[in-house]
């Protein structure tokens, strides 16, 4: 067999071999990458930047562990940002995994904000998660009408109406914005019937198999923001200042697709002289 | 760590190596971690809905004395006709009467916010041109995205051949569709990538406290 066709014919677990070892020795080789940040990922922190302390934002969890590689890092960072500038948080999860990747995330951002700072963020009065409900696009129209509509209790079964953070929050006119960080359709739920229906300001943070579809979104001005996988979720690391997974994966995200554009020429080369020989022999 | 942590974490990181496995090919090992992972999603899904649902919206509205809610509840229950062939027919009111409302609310709403908001985006389009903000690489901007939206509708009115000069304009229109599924395919690949990083930070870092 020629080198042409054997080029062709590599068998595909070379393939994922290769990308393997490359994305293991990247992630072990200490060196950066600059993470250039984008207008959508800007405009979202300067929002939530620019809020004053005890306002609220709204922020919508809206994945499973499936796509937690791309989506936690935005929602950490977000929540780092709120806590820092005291902004309080309304979270809700309207897909069935979603709540434990929130309460996973809210532990998480309270605890790192309590190791910074030595404050401690409490439920209830610096944010309040209202847990998970079915059908979407009924849930998010009650809350637009009022939070205790679809959620008289929160996630721990509390009134929400015995929660201090709650008591001048009625309905989308007392947050700020809604940010939905999701890998499922319910973004699609937020802008028509959040920001369709009610006209409250809507940013996203999506994986990067959706974000193409978003942009027009963006465009048209019903979304002022969008994170785009995990290279949205790195600019917002950088912009909240910590860089943590998503901005370390970005290195490695650079190496394996070098390898993957390698291997693309490795099949060209092979297909076009496959494809040549058989003009030939014709 | 605590050994609860370091069961789990073991625990999750051998089903991640089972996953893996089958990049090599199929093995009893993948077809386990498989199974588990559905068995485990359907029992999480059963007990949450028990819990947002069931317990909250049929049982405690009951006990509290609303009565009405046996209405929505009775529609629920017809749902399960389906499983029985002669009374399937039963099962065809709940799905009426949950479409109907389900369109009654989705059609406005949907309709404003992908349709009639879009099209508002494309005009706005020609009316920056037209403002006293009108920037140059802005122009070029938008009279390449309205040349590629009317290129991309032509590929799509099949009322005319597409010969000579509307062939030409929808061959532009194919290469403007081409262009936004090469940036969903990358933006596809970074994020299968991004799923492989994260296991393997995992592994690495978590599981064997490698650096």
């Amino acid at each position: 067999m020629k080198l042409a066709e054997k080029m062709f014919a590599i068998d595909r677990r070379w393939v994922y071999l290769a990308l393997g070892l490359a994305v293991l020795i990247s992630l072990k080789i200490p060196f950066s990458i600059p993470i250039p940040i984008s207008k959508e990922a800007r405009n979202i922190y300067n929002f939530i930047d620019t809020l004053k302390a005890g306002d609220a934002v709204h922020l919508a969890i809206d994945y499973d562990p499936s796509t937690l590689a791309e989506l936690h890092p935005m929602t950490l960072s977000i929540l780092k940002q709120c806590f820092e500038k005291k902004i309080k948080v309304v979270v809700t999860a309207l897909h069935q995994n979603g709540p434990a990747m929130a309460a996973a995330a809210l532990d998480t951002a309270a605890a790192r904000h309590a190791a910074r700072s030595g404050e401690q963020m409490k439920n209830g009065v610096d944010y309040v998660f209202l847990g998970y409900k079915p059908y979407p696009a009924l849930i998010i129209l009650g809350m637009g009408q009022n939070y205790r509509i679809p959620f008289p209790t929160d996630y721990f079964n509390v009134p929400i109406d015995s929660l201090p953070m709650m008591k001048h929050i009625q309905n989308y006119d007392d947050v700020k914005a809604i940010l939905n960080v999701s890998g499922t359709s319910a973004t699609d739920y937020w802008i028509s019937y959040g920001n369709g229906r009610y006209k409250v300001p809507l940013a996203i943070g999506v994986t990067g198999v959706m974000a193409t579809d978003y942009y027009p979104y963006w465009q048209t001005g019903q979304i002022f923001g969008i994170l785009g996988g995990l290279k949205g979720a790195a600019e917002y690391e950088t912009l909240v200042g910590t860089p943590g997974k998503a901005v370390q994966g970005m290195k490695v995200q650079m190496v394996a697709h070098l390898i993957i554009i390698v291997f693309i020429i490795i099949g060209n080369i092979g297909y076009f002289a496959q494809r040549k020989k058989r003009e030939q022999s014709a | 760590m605590d050994w609860s942590t370091t069961i789990a974490t073991t625990v999750a990181a051998l089903l991640t190596l089972a996953v893996f496995s089958f990049l090599y090919k199929d093995n009893p090992f993948y077809k386990f971690a498989e199974h588990l992972m559905v068995g485990v999603s359907a029992g999480y899904w059963v007990i949450i809905l028990w819990y947002t649902v069931v317990i909250p919206k049929m049982w405690q509205p009951l006990e509290a004395g609303k009565w009405y809610y046996i209405f929505p509840i009775l529609l629920g229950i017809l749902m399960w006709a389906r499983l029985n062939r002669k009374w399937s027919w039963v099962s065809r009111y709940p799905l009426a009467f949950y479409i109907g409302v389900s369109t009654g609310v989705a059609i406005p709403l949907e309709m404003k916010a992908k349709i009639i908001e879009q099209l508002n985006g494309s005009v706005d389009l020609v009316t920056y041109m037209h403002s006293s903000q009108a920037t140059g690489m802005g122009i070029l901007n938008n009279v390449l995205i309205l040349i590629g939206i009317m290129a991309a509708l032509v590929y799509f009115f099949f009322s005319k051949a597409h010969t000579g000069a509307t062939g030409g304009i929808a061959k532009f229109g194919i290469g403007v569709l081409m262009v936004g599924f090469g940036a969903s395919f990358g933006f596809t690949v970074m994020a299968r990538i991004s799923l492989l990083i994260e296991r393997l930070q995992f592994l690495l870092f978590e599981w064997l406290k490698w650096g």
